[in-house]
């Protein structure tokens, strides 16, 4: 084992200040927007490229791709916009990242927008984090006063307004396209693709959406090189990443790795599973990627690997799961998440996550059948691919994996005629009494 | 409407305010909605008539969004709305235990308020932070590593006036009509109060701290526009 971390945007977190503008600048913060400043913005597009740097949200796009996309030319006005909606269940690296540091991800905005030539940048964040609002809505003031927003940024004659947008509680705003309709003042509803946003985004604009974390990255790609950030991480995978840990470990937090790190040599770093327990199931990617086992321990944390290994990468939300754990009621939970969260545009979603919900009550409550297993395999089965958006698959995932990695769990339910689990030994204060 | 005339006055003046942020008026929704809350704690038949009007919609518009996001009531919300995470991770870690216990000692359930007005309970999703499950809100604030004995407590401090603090918050909690004034936009100079960063925010800095990991430098001989003298010299910057 020899991967160790690389503390980048994380690195300034153990200071009292580091939210503040005077902190920021301390450190050397805005002098990548300097830097950029004397660019062409193409320069910064192809650098960005070069980085290897994939989407920080999920899907793992090229983001520089992703920029070159634009139509070099457009009779409306071209957008970048922030998906700082983060909800996938697990998922915690950007709220604690704008919290500790909202410039990093102010700088990248104004560096990313003068590189996709917009004058008009939004950050959309979900609303039930309040202080990270209060915190973003500072930083952004901040920058207007120091002159780093506005008109002619300090006297480059760019221009750039950056609006902090407050969602209202729903996941299905984290996707794309649902989250412009909710920005647009909209039922948060996926559009259809194509036309990508890309050619038609924000108000039919040009439009740029990325990931916190990803636009985060962007102002250490310009000061220290995109040979310097593709350096780490494995070959397609390139950088670092903030890996989320949660659940029955020893320390749960945030860990910034190099992408291709293990869940093995990150357990290791967080003083391993908590203290008298293994490890049953965890999720590398949050809620929506097929769990994995200790059978997975040593599987590279990179797109690639986990995906051949069968599951996502996603977020990095590694969800730990001790064998007091029962998986089943783990799944129960996720599944009611999807159906309260299906935004009800498409069937398979809709009518399937409604009555993934119906058997799971009853599998639980241990008056299933293995026929109730095989539904619950046909339902995902007219969901997997057939749903209007990603929300859909990502339902399918824990429960087709959990069947197939704990069939037995499963029908323990119902030979026992209930959970064989008991809840209490899965808490933080079991033991303690 | 029913608005008392400078009520109506200062709702005009942010929803001017409001709608200027943005290329288009529509986009001004949102923020909106969550501004007729923080005068009308929900959302009400005159809140649903204002948009409307301000935004040149009809109210079967607005409520037609309104009712698609959970963050905005349709019923009486207390002055402090608590929430308890019981997405899975949470659930498993405790906070299924808490929901049942804190609702018990409430004597309310999900989305519903007690009589005198003070809470309000509600089951939220995931607030992306279960590296401190098990995880409650009150108004939206962060209330971190909770326990049955906590949560109550909690919430009869906050019903018997006494102040709050949030885990990774302000110094205090504000009340709910506050809080959405806050989402609409509006700031309340409170930014700068409470810590950075919790604990396992910094577990992963700390360790690398301890045995020295750091980032690799910077290529070499990047050029510094901004700064010629100091050559490759980026070693003290944020960004490495
Ligand atoms: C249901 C659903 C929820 C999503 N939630 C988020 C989110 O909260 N934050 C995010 O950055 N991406 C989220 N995504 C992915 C976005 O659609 C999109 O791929 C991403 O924001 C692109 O940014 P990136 O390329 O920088 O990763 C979600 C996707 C789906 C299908
Ligand atoms: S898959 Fe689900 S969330 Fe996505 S459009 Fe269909 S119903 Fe809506
Ligand atoms: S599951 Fe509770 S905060 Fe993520």
């Amino acid at each position: 084992m020899s991967t160790t971390l690389t503390p980048v945007l994380s690195r300034t977190w153990d200071q009292p200040d580091s939210f503040t503008l005077a902190a920021y600048e301390r450190e050397g913060g805005y002098r990548a927007m300097r830097t950029a400043f004397g660019m062409e913005p193409d320069a910064i597009v192809q650098a960005v490229k070069d980085s290897g740097l994939r989407g920080r949200g999920g899907a793992g796009f090229p983001t520089g791709m992703k920029w070159g996309f634009l139509p070099p030319s457009s009779p409306n006005p071209r957008y970048l916009v922030v998906n700082a909606d983060e909800s996938e269940p697990g998922t915690c690296k950007d709220i604690p990242l704008m919290l500790a540091n909202p410039h990093v991800l102010v700088e990248g905005v104004i560096i990313s927008s003068y590189a996709i030539r917009s004058n008009h940048a939004f950050i959309y964040v979900r609303g039930e984090v309040l202080h990270v609002i209060r915190r973003l809505q500072q930083a952004v003031a901040e920058a207007y006063e120091a002159g780093y927003l506005g008109k002619d940024i300090l006297g480059t004659g760019y221009d750039l307004e950056l609006v902090v947008h407050t969602g209202a509680g729903a996941y299905i705003c984290g996707e794309e396209t649902a989250l412009l309709d909710s920005l647009e003042g909209y039922r948060g509803q996926p559009r259809l693709k194509p036309p990508f946003p890309a050619v038609a985004g924000l108000y039919g604009g040009p439009t740029v959406i990325n990931n916190v974390e990803s636009i985060a990255s962007v102002p250490s790609i310009v000061a220290n090189g995109a040979d310097w950030f593709a350096s780490m991480g494995t070959e397609k995978s390139k950088g670092f990443g903030i890996f989320s840990l949660s659940g029955h470990v020893t320390r749960p937090g945030q860990y910034e790795a190099p992408l291709g790190i293990t869940l093995r040599e990150l357990l290791d770093m967080a003083g391993g599973v908590r203290k008298g327990h293994r490890l049953k199931f965890w999720t590398p990617g949050g809620s929506s990627t097929p769990l994995f086992t200790d059978e997975h321990l040593d599987v590279p944390l990179d797109f690639e690997s986990v995906g051949a290994a069968g599951s996502m990468l996603g977020t990095r939300a590694l969800q730990i799961f001790d064998e007091t754990t029962c998986v089943v009621r783990a799944v129960q939970r996720w599944s009611e998440f999807y159906a309260h969260e299906s935004c009800g545009k498409c069937t398979p979603c809709r009518e399937g996550t409604y009555w993934y919900k119906q058997v799971f009550k009853r599998l639980e409550a241990g008056q299933g059948t293995e026929e109730d297993l095989q539904t619950l395999l046909d339902l995902s089965d007219n969901i997997l691919g057939r749903s209007f958006c990603a929300l859909g698959d990502g339902a399918t995932s824990p429960v087709t994996s959990s069947i197939k990695l704990f069939r037995d769990e499963y029908i323990a339910h119902f030979t026992q005629g209930g959970c064989p689990f008991d809840p209490a030994k899965s808490t933080v204060w079991a033991g303690e009494q | 409407m029913s608005y008392a005339p400078e009520t109506l006055a200062q709702l005009e003046r942010d929803a001017k305010e409001i709608i200027a942020r943005y290329p288009k008026p529509r986009s001004a929704l949102l923020p909106m909605l969550h501004l007729v809350q923080s005068v009308d704690g929900h959302i009400t038949s005159d809140g649903v008539e204002f948009c409307a009007e301000q935004l040149g919609i009809t109210p079967a518009q607005v409520t037609g969004v309104a009712t698609f996001y959970t963050m905005y009531k349709h019923d009486r919300v207390g002055e402090y709305h608590v929430g308890v995470c019981t997405n899975t991770l949470c659930a498993v870690m405790g906070g299924d235990q808490i929901w049942d216990e804190l609702s018990e000692h409430v004597g309310v359930g999900h989305d519903e308020a007690t009589e005198d007005g003070r809470i309000s309970l509600e089951r939220i999703e995931c607030n992306a932070a279960c590296d401190f499950a098990p995880v409650m809100t009150v108004n939206w604030e962060f209330f971190d590593n909770m326990t049955p004995e906590k949560a109550k407590k909690l919430v009869d401090d906050l019903r018997a006036g006494k102040e709050v603090a949030p885990t990774r918050g302000p110094n205090s909690v504000c009340t709910w009509k506050q809080a959405s004034r806050i989402l609409a936009g509006f700031p309340d100079g409170r930014a700068g109060e409470g810590p950075q960063a919790g604990e396992p925010t910094l577990v992963g800095l700390e360790l690398a701290k301890q045995r020295g990991w750091e980032a690799p430098p910077a290529d070499a001989a990047r050029p510094e526009p901004d700064d010629p003298a100091a050559g490759s010299q980026t070693r003290g910057d944020i960004h490495k």
